[in-house]
C-alpha cells in the first residue's frame, strides 16, 4: 500500500508579520506533487520568509498552510537547508546521521547509513571531523545529506550555494538533481540567475512579500509575465 | 611572610608523612564536596537546559531569581538549614544534624544556582545555535535538551567544576549544620578556622595548602579523563 | 599509597566502630583551646567505651543547642545562664567539674600599668582612664558575662566603654585572642586558652590572682523529659566519670609550660 503523499501543499491567504509591517502575504499559492521549484527576487522580498512558512516555521498571522495529509504527519516528511547551515558540536559523520538517531535508529545503524551518505556526497574523508571546522562548501553539503539521509518528500533550500565556489556549487546542484531525480519534490530560492535557469521546472517571483508571478520555467525565462520580473531577470535594481 | 614559608613546609611534611589526621579530612572534604556537586549538576543542569527551551510567562523572573541565589551567603544557609534539621526543628526526627549528610544538604543548597546559572547561560548560547535546525527536525522537548546537554557537555563540565570550587572552600555553612566534630564532621576548612582561631597560624596555612592543591588535582584530573585540549577535540 | 589511604579510611571506620556509645556535648571555646579536651576524650572513650563528640561554640550558642535538644549534655562557665537554663526546664541538674581562672593580658609596655595592680577592679580603672586599647568578647558568652560583671563591679558602665578604645569582636576566645594580638590591645582570658595560645605576638600576662577572677565550670545534662531523645544514660555515664579521681588525676596533672591549668572542685559545694 502507497502511503498519501503529503502534497500538494495549499497555502491560502497566508500572512507572516513581523513587528507592524507584513514580511509576506497574503499568499494563495497550491504547491503539486512533482517540480523542481525555484524563488528568484530581490534582497529583503520575502522569498526566506516564505519558504520557513511553507515547511512550518514561521507562525500565521493569517491565513492557512494546509498540506494533504495531516501536519503533524507533514512534519515529518520534510527538510530544510538553511543559507547558513547549523553545524552541530560533534563530528560529521553524527551530524548526518542525527536525524536518524531522532528516529529511533540504532547508534550503529545510523552511523552505517550516515557513512554511505558522506561517500556519496565526497565528504568521506572528514566523518571523522568535527563539523564546525569544515569550510562553507562542505558545511553545506553536510547540511544536504543530513537533510536527504531521511529521504524527504519535500525539500526546502534557502540559497544554499549563495557564499559558494564553482566547484563546490557543481557538487551541490548534482546532488540536487539526483535527489530530485529518485522522487523528492524540492523548492529553492536563488539569486544566481544561471543556476535558477539551469535547475528550474517552475518559477516564483517573489517582490515586496508577494507572489508577482508563477509560470513554468521555460514561460518564465523567455517572456515574463510582469514588468518587474522582466526587469529583474534583465538585471535592473527592482525595489 | 614567615609564617607562609613556614606553612608551606609544614604542608610538604604532612603530605609526605601521610598524617592520618590530614587524610581523614582531606577525604572527608572530598566526599562531602563532590557529592553534593553532583546532586547540584543533576538539578542544576537540566534546569539550566530547560530554562534554556522552555518559553514561559515569568521566565526573565525565574533567570533572575536563579541567578540572584548565587549571592545567597553560605552562613545564612546554614544556619536555615540547622534550624530546620534541628531536634526541635521540622526535620529533626531524622537525626541528620552533625552529620556529613547535613553537610551535603547545605552544600546542596548553595551550589545549584550556581551550576545552574552557568548551565543555563550555555545552553541558552547553543540554543540559539541549534534553534533552527532543531525545529526544523521536529524534534520533542526532551531530544532538544540532551542535544544541547550532550554538545555543551564542555561548558557544562565548567559549570560543575565552578559548583566544585565554591563548595570545597566553603565553610560557613558546613560549619554550623557539621559542628566541625573532630573524627566525625571535620573537614580542611573547618580544621583551618579551628587552628586559626587557636593561633597556629603555620598549621592552618598548611592546611590551606593541601586545599588547594587538592582542588588543582581534582580539577586536572577532571580534564585529563575529557581528554582537554587533545587535538581535534574542545 | 592507595594501602596506606585504604588503611586510614578503615581505621577511621573502626576507631568509631569500637566504640558503640556515641553522644554529643556542645562545650565553650574557651575550654576546648585550653586541649584539656585532648586529654581527656581518649581517656572517656578507653574507659567508658563511649564516644564523646565534642560541638565547640560560644556559651551562649552551647546553651541553644541544649534547649533544642541537638546535644545531650553541656557543659559551660556562666552560673546565671546555668541557672536560666535549668528554671526553665531545660537542663535536669548541674554539677561543677573544675575551676580556672581568668587573667588580664596586655601588650609588653603595660600603657595602663595594671600589672602592679592590687586588683581587677583598679586594673580596669586604669585601662579604661588611659584609654588603652582594650579587646571584649562581645558575644554573650560566658567570658564576656564575667567581663561585664567585672567592669560593673569597676563602677565603669557602658557609656563609659567608649568605641574609640572598647573593641567588640563578637567572637570567640581564640578570635578574640587574635584581634588583640594585631591591635596590641588588653584583653581578659581564662589562663588555659591564653598559655595554648599560638599567636601572642608582643602581648604577655599582667595581672592575675584576684579571687573576682575565679572562673567555675559546671557540667549541666539535657532533660531528657523535655527531649525523649536525648542519651540521658550516657550523659549519666559521663558525669559520673567527671567526678570520678580518675578525672581528678587527668584534669589536676595537665600542664602547660609547667603551669597547672585547671583544679578539679566536683563534689565539694
Amino acid at each position: 500500500m502507497v502511503t498519501q503523499s503529503i502534497l500538494p501543499l495549499r497555502l491560502e491567504g497566508a500572512c507572516v508579520r513581523r513587528n507592524a509591517s507584513v514580511t509576506i502575504g497574503p499568499i494563495d499559492l497550491e504547491l503539486s506533487a512533482e517540480g523542481f521549484t525555484i524563488v528568484i527576487g530581490p534582497n529583503g522580498a520575502g522569498k526566506t520568509t516564505l519558504l520557513r512558512m511553507m515547511h512550518g516555521m514561521e507562525r500565521l498571522n493569517a491565513g492557512a498552510v494546509t498540506w494533504a495529509v495531516p501536519e503533524v504527519e507533514a512534519r515529518e516528511r520534510q527538510a530544510f537547508v538553511f543559507q547558513v547551515p547549523v553545524m552541530m558540536r560533534r563530528s560529521v559523520l553524527e551530524n548526518v546521521a542525527y536525524p536518524l538517531r531522532l528516529h529511533g535508529w540504532s547508534r550503529r545503524k545510523a552511523l552505517d547509513a550516515a557513512g554511505t551518505w558522506l561517500e556519496r556526497i565526497g565528504l568521506g574523508d572528514a566523518a571523522e571531523r568535527m563539523a564546525p571546522v569544515l569550510s562553507g562548501g562542505e558545511r553545506q553539503k553536510l547540511a544536504l545529506a543530513r537533510a536527504l539521509i531521511r529521504k524527504p518528500e519535500i525539500l526546502f533550500l534557502d540559497e544554499p550555494c549563495a557564499s559558494l565556489d564553482g566547484r563546490a556549487m557543481r557538487e551541490i546542484e548534482a546532488l540536487l538533481i539526483e535527489a530530485h531525480a529518485e522522487g523528492t519534490r524540492i523548492v529553492m530560492s536563488t539569486h544566481d540567475m544561471g543556476q535558477a535557469r539551469r535547475l528550474a521546472s517552475d518559477v516564483l517571483f517573489v517582490h515586496r512579500g508577494a507572489i508577482e508571478e508563477a509560470a513554468p520555467a521555460e514561460v518564465f525565462f523567455k517572456q515574463a509575465a510582469t514588468r518587474t520580473a522582466r526587469a529583474f531577470l534583465r538585471g535592473d535594481i527592482v525595489e | 611572610m614567615n609564617e607562609i614559608l613556614q606553612g608551606l613546609l609544614e604542608a610538604g611534611r604532612l603530605i609526605v608523612a601521610f598524617d592520618a589526621d590530614l587524610i581523614e579530612i582531606s577525604l572527608r572534604s572530598l566526599h562531602v564536596t563532590l557529592t553534593a556537586v553532583l546532586v547540584a549538576a543533576t538539578i542544576g543542569i537540566p534546569l539550566g537546559a530547560w530554562l534554556a527551551v522552555k518559553r514561559f510567562r515569568h521566565r526573565r523572573a525565574a533567570i533572575a531569581t536563579l541567578n540572584a541565589l548565587m549571592g545567597l551567603p553560605p552562613v545564612v544557609v546554614g544556619l536555615i538549614v540547622y534550624l530546620m534539621l534541628s531536634r526541635s526543628g521540622p526535620f529533626g526526627v531524622f537525626g541528620l544534624l552533625f552529620t556529613p549528610t547535613a553537610m551535603i544538604i547545605a552544600q546542596v543548597i548553595i551550589l545549584t544556582p550556581l551550576v545552574a546559572s552557568i548551565a543555563h547561560q550555555a545552553m541558552r548560547e547553543m540554543w540559539a545555535e541549534y534553534h533552527d535546525l532543531l525545529i526544523s527536525l521536529n524534534t520533542t522537548r526532551s531530544q532538544r535538551i540532551r542535544a544541547l546537554v550532550w554538545d555543551g557537555r564542555r561548558a557544562l563540565l565548567t559549570a560543575a567544576l565552578a559548583g566544585f570550587g565554591r563548595g570545597i572552600g566553603e565553610v560557613g555553612a558546613i560549619m554550623i549544620v557539621g559542628g566541625n566534630i573532630d573524627h566525625a564532621t571535620r573537614v580542611l576548612t573547618t580544621a583551618i578556622a579551628l587552628e586559626t582561631g587557636k593561633g597556629e597560624f603555620a598549621l592552618a596555612l598548611a592546611l590551606g595548602f593541601v586545599l588547594i592543591g587538592l582542588a588543582i588535582a581534582v580539577n586536572w584530573f577532571i580534564h585529563t579523563l575529557s581528554r582537554t585540549e587533545v587535538s581535534g577535540r574542545w | 599509597m592507595k594501602r596506606l589511604v585504604m588503611a586510614a579510611i578503615l581505621a577511621g571506620y573502626a576507631a568509631s566502630a569500637a566504640s558503640a556509645d556515641v553522644m554529643k556535648m556542645a562545650v565553650t571555646t574557651s575550654f576546648h583551646n585550653s586541649g584539656l579536651s585532648e586529654i581527656l576524650l581518649p581517656e572517656i572513650a578507653a574507659d567508658l567505651e563511649l564516644e564523646v563528640q565534642l560541638l565547640v561554640v560560644g556559651t551562649g550558642q552551647a546553651i541553644r543547642l541544649g534547649e533544642a535538644g541537638d546535644v545531650d549534655a553541656i557543659l559551660v562557665h556562666s552560673r546565671p545562664a546555668e541557672e536560666a537554663f535549668l528554671a526553665q526546664g531545660h537542663g535536669t541538674h548541674r554539677t561543677e567539674i573544675m575551676y580556672n581562672d581568668f587573667v588580664l593580658i596586655g601588650p609588653s609596655s603595660d600603657p595602663a600599668g595594671i600589672s602592679g595592680a592590687d586588683s581587677a577592679a583598679t586594673a580596669l580603672v586604669a585601662i579604661a582612664e588611659t584609654a588603652a586599647t582594650f579587646a571584649s568578647r562581645g558575644d554573650d558568652s560566658g567570658t564576656h558575662k564575667k567581663e561585664l560583671a567585672l567592669w560593673t563591679e569597676a563602677g565603669i558602665d557602658e557609656p563609659a566603654r567608649d568605641v574609640s578604645w572598647y573593641k567588640e569582636t563578637g567572637a570567640g576566645m581564640g578570635a578574640t585572642l587574635n584581634t588583640a594580638s594585631g591591635l596590641d590591645a588588653y584583653l581578659m582570658s581564662d589562663r588555659a586558652s591564653w598559655l595554648k595560645f599560638g599567636n601572642k605576638g608582643d602581648l604577655k600576662l599582667l595581672f592575675a590572682g584576684d579571687p573576682a577572677l575565679f572562673n567555675q565550670y559546671a557540667y549541666l545534662p539535657v532533660n531528657p523529659e523535655k527531649h525523649g531523645h536525648v542519651k540521658a544514660d550516657l550523659a549519666a555515664k559521663l558525669e559520673g566519670w567527671l567526678v570520678s579521681d580518675r578525672a581528678r588525676a587527668l584534669i589536676d596533672g595537665y600542664q602547660l609550660e609547667g603551669e597547672q591549668l585547671f583544679t578539679f572542685n566536683a563534689g565539694q559545694n
